[in-house]
C-alpha cells in the first residue's frame, strides 16, 4: 500500500507530467483557459491513461517481450491507444450519453496526446509490475489534473492584466507556467521524507 | 496552396517565415524537454527531421490511395514505422544520445509538427514539394531547438555542446536547465521574435491550431464553451 502511495505521490508532485516532464503541453496551454474545460479534459486523460496502461502492459509483457518483438512497442502502443479511444467514444455515446456529452469532445484530442503514449512507455521502461503501472498512470493523470486546474486559475487571473505587447498571449502564459513549475520544486523532498 | 509556389519557397518557408516552433507553435513538448543541452537538441532535431522527410514523401505518394475518413490512423502508422527505424538506428550508433533522449524519441510519433505537415501539406502536394517541405520544416525545428538549447546550456550549465566556457561556468543559473527554465526561455524567445520583427511575423498568440491535427476537435471545444 505504502509503495503504491509512494508511486502515486511522486507522479503527482515530484515528476509532474506537465510541469517537470513536459508531456501534454498542448492541452496544458490550449485547453486551460477555463476551469470546467480543464477539469473535463483532465478527467478524460486520467480515464484513458488508466485504460491504455491496462491494455498495453499485458500486450508488452505477454506478447511483445516473449516473442522478441520489443522494437514494435512504439507502433503497437500508438495503434492500440488510437483504437481504444475510438472504442471508448463509441461505447460512451451508446451507453452513457450524458458522460459522452461532457467528455466526448475531449477524447479525439487524447489520441495524439504525448502524455498518454508517454505514460505507457515509461511504465515499461521503469520495469513496473501491473499494479505499479496502474498506480503510476493514475498518479500521472492526477498530476495532469492538478497542473491544469492550478494553471486555469492562474490564467483566469492573468486575463485581467495587461502584459507588454511583445509578451501578450502565449509568451506571458509560458512565463507564468515557469513560475508554477518552480512552485513544484517545493515538493521535491517532501514525498521522500514522508513515504520513502 | 497558393499559385507560384516555387521549390525554393517550399524549402525556406519552414526555416523562418513559418518556423514550426517559434511561429506556428507546434511540437512544444520535445522543444521544452530536449533543449537542455545543445547535443540533445541537435540529436532530437535531426531524428525528427529524418522522420518528417520520410513520412512526408510516403504520405504524399499515398495521398490518392488513403481514404479521407481513416487518414489520421494511416498517417500515424506511416510515422510510427519511421520512428521505429530511427529509434533503432540511434540506439545502434548513438547509444548515449538514445539514453539522453529517453522517452522523447518514441514520442516523435505524436509530434504535432510531423502529423501537422502530413495533414496540411503532404496530403495535398506532390512528392518533390513534400520532400522539400519536410527538409525545410525539419531544419526550422532543429534551428529553433538549437537556439533554445544554446541559451539554456550557455547560461544554465556554463558550457556549449559539453565544452565549458571559462567565465560563465562560475556564474551559471542551473534552473535554466531544469523544467521552469524551459518554459521561461521559450516564452522569452517568442516575445523576442515578435519584438525583432516588430510584430510583422505572424507569431501566433494562441496555440498553433492551424497546423495541428487536433484543430477540428479543439475548435469544437471552443464552440461548445462559447455556447455554454
Amino acid at each position: 500500500m505504502r509503495e503504491f502511495l509512494f508511486i502515486v505521490m511522486s507522479a503527482v508532485f515530484v515528476n509532474n507530467y506537465v510541469l517537470q516532464k513536459f508531456l501534454g503541453i498542448c492541452p496544458f496551454l490550449g485547453v486551460s483557459k477555463k476551469l470546467d474545460q480543464a477539469t473535463g479534459m483532465s478527467i478524460a486523460v486520467i480515464f484513458v491513461m488508466l485504460l491504455a496502461t491496462a491494455v498495453t502492459w499485458p500486450i508488452q509483457t505477454f506478447l511483445l517481450t516473449p516473442n522478441n518483438l520489443g522494437y514494435l512497442q512504439t507502433i503497437v502502443f500508438i495503434l492500440v491507444i488510437a483504437a481504444l479511444v475510438q472504442l471508448v467514444e463509441i461505447a460512451l455515446k451508446r451507453y452513457i450519453p450524458a458522460l459522452h456529452k461532457s467528455l466526448g469532445i475531449y477524447l479525439p484530442l487524447i489520441t495524439t496526446n504525448c502524455a498518454v503514449l508517454g505514460v505507457t512507455i515509461l511504465n515499461i521502461d521503469e520495469g513496473y509490475g501491473f499494479g505499479q503501472s496502474l498506480a503510476n498512470s493514475f498518479g500521472s493523470g492526477l498530476g495532469f489534473f492538478l497542473a491544469m486546474v492550478l494553471f486555469s486559475g492562474v490564467r483566469s487571473r492573468m486575463e485581467n492584466c495587461k502584459a507588454s505587447r511583445a509578451f501578450e498571449g502565449l509568451p506571458i502564459t509560458l512565463v507564468a507556467a515557469a513560475i508554477v513549475a518552480v512552485s513544484f520544486f517545493g515538493f521535491t523532498g517532501v514525498v521522500d521524507t514522508l513515504l520513502g | 496552396m497558393k499559385k507560384g509556389n516555387s521549390a525554393l519557397s517550399n524549402l525556406t518557408r519552414g526555416i523562418l517565415k513559418e518556423n514550426p516552433v517559434l511561429v506556428l507553435v507546434l511540437g512544444t513538448c520535445p522543444t521544452l524537454a530536449t533543449s537542455t543541452s545543445v547535443v540533445n537538441a541537435i540529436g532530437m532535431g535531426l531524428a525528427a527531421t529524418v522522420v518528417l522527410i520520410c513520412s512526408n514523401i510516403i504520405i504524399s505518394l499515398l495521398r490518392k490511395v488513403i481514404p479521407g475518413s481513416v487518414r489520421i490512423p494511416c498517417y500515424i502508422v506511416v510515422i510510427a514505422g519511421f520512428v521505429t527505424v530511427v529509434q533503432m538506428l540511434v540506439q545502434a550508433f548513438f547509444p548515449d544520445l538514445y539514453s539522453a533522449l529517453g522517452v522523447y524519441l518514441p514520442l516523435i510519433v505524436v509530434n504535432c509538427i510531423i502529423l501537422g505537415r502530413a495533414e496540411m501539406f503532404a496530403s495535398k502536394n506532390g512528392v518533390g514539394a513534400s520532400a522539400l517541405d519536410g527538409i525545410g520544416m525539419g531544419i526550422g525545428f532543429t534551428f529553433a531547438l538549437f537556439l533554445m538549447a544554446t541559451v539554456r546550456e550557455v547560461f544554465g550549465s556554463g558550457s556549449f555542446a559539453g565544452i565549458e566556457i571559462p567565465f560563465l561556468v562560475d556564474f551559471r543559473i542551473p534552473i535554466l536547465t531544469q523544467a521552469p527554465g524551459g518554459f521561461f526561455v521559450f516564452g522569452l524567445m517568442m516575445a523576442l521574435v515578435f519584438k525583432i520583427t516588430h510584430g510583422k511575423a505572424p507569431v501566433k498568440k494562441e496555440m498553433g491550431c492551424a497546423g495541428c491535427i487536433n484543430a477540428e476537435a479543439c475548435a469544437r471545444i471552443r464552440k461548445e464553451e462559447a455556447k455554454g
